[in-house]
């Protein structure tokens, strides 16, 4: 049985199908991550200040000072490497946009090339954020550490899950087997691969708000 | 974004995301070094979330199309924002476990 409207917009919604379900299940995402969100701030807003001593200091703190205990444990995170991951990401939302602007201008090649690099742009992210957390571990920091690790470790790890969703999709529709519905059914693999791009722009929008609120405050 | 966009449209739509692809790259320059800047929490809290928020509504706006989308997708998100904002603060409930009445 076909799916109905998926290349052709229904009358009353003037959308297709697959648009609608995608940006309704983007306002579950809202939900999910706001839940998250939403824990951090009231944990943010109970969080105690840490007094310095001798054995807790870390690098950048005196002995005998109070530092709000968000501040103190952020003080752990990279944050060269979540700026470049931050640019990274931004970058593959370009890629994307472009590989769904290339389908529209009948262009396979160059939509083969942009997905090529949001992949790839993915899978930079992730070796980054590897290399950040297996940082944290070498130093015995794991989310049971302190509240601000658990739901660092927490957020970015559920941001890090839907990397890893997208690329599957991606991955899927940059090898021949996706991609030859091109021939087939251009409209429909163009709406695909719009439909994959507006669940990509969404993590990427997530990054954004996770980059400040964990690294930078 | 459906079938009816033309060849020129869609090079003029390519114009747009390089532009502002720069805009958001700059502005997460701009986040990073607004952090360094010698101000208070709340204004540094008030200063990050106020560019996210521009660098939220550029991907939404442009790469998400939703500055020419349907109503219908408008709607749903207006509602999702509504609670959103109902959920975020949900918890202050709790605070009134301490109003002895």
């Amino acid at each position: 049985m076909e799916v109905p409207y998926i290349v052709k917009e229904r009358e009353d919604t003037g959308l297709i199908n697959s648009k609608l379900g995608i940006w309704i299940f983007l306002a579950s995402e809202i939900m999910l991550f706001g839940g998250l969100f939403s824990a951090y701030i009231f944990l943010r807003l109970a969080a105690p200040d840490i007094l310095i001593t001798e054995e807790n200091i870390k690098p950048g703190f005196q002995v005998g000072e109070f530092v709000f205990a968000f501040k103190y444990w952020a003080s752990e995170l990279s944050v060269p490497l979540a700026t470049v991951n931050t640019l990274v990401l931004i970058s593959s939302s370009v890629s994307m946009v472009m590989a769904w602007a290339s389908l529209k201008l009948n262009d396979l090649s160059k939509y083969k090339m942009y997905m090529g690099i949001t992949l790839l742009c993915a899978l930079i992210f992730l070796v980054i954020k590897y290399f950040e957390y297996t940082g944290k571990f070498h130093h015995d920091i794991y989310p049971s550490s302190s509240t601000f690790m658990a739901i660092y470790f927490t957020l970015t790890g559920l941001h890090g899950i839907h990397i890893i969703g997208g690329m599957i999709v991606m991955i899927y529709f940059w090898l021949p087997i996706g991609n030859k519905m091109w021939d087939s059914q251009p409209e429909l693999f163009t709406n695909r691969v719009e439909v994959l791009g507006l669940y990509w722009h969404f993590v990427d929008l997530v990054w954004i708000f996770l980059f400040p609120v964990l690294y930078l405050l | 974004m459906s079938s009816e966009h033309s060849t020129e449209s869609i090079q003029d739509h390519i114009r747009v995301y390089l532009i502002v692809f720069g805009a958001l790259a700059v502005l997460t320059i701009v986040t990073v070094v607004a952090s360094y800047l010698d101000i208070s929490t709340s204004e540094g809290i008030f200063l990050a979330l106020i560019i996210a928020s521009i660098k939220a509504s550029l991907v939404a706006g442009y790469f998400m199309h939703l500055i020419s989308e349907k109503n219908t997708i408008i709607w749903v998100l207006m509602l999702t924002v509504v609670f959103f904002f109902v959920m975020l603060f949900l918890p202050l409930i709790s605070y009134t476990d301490q109003v002895h009445i």
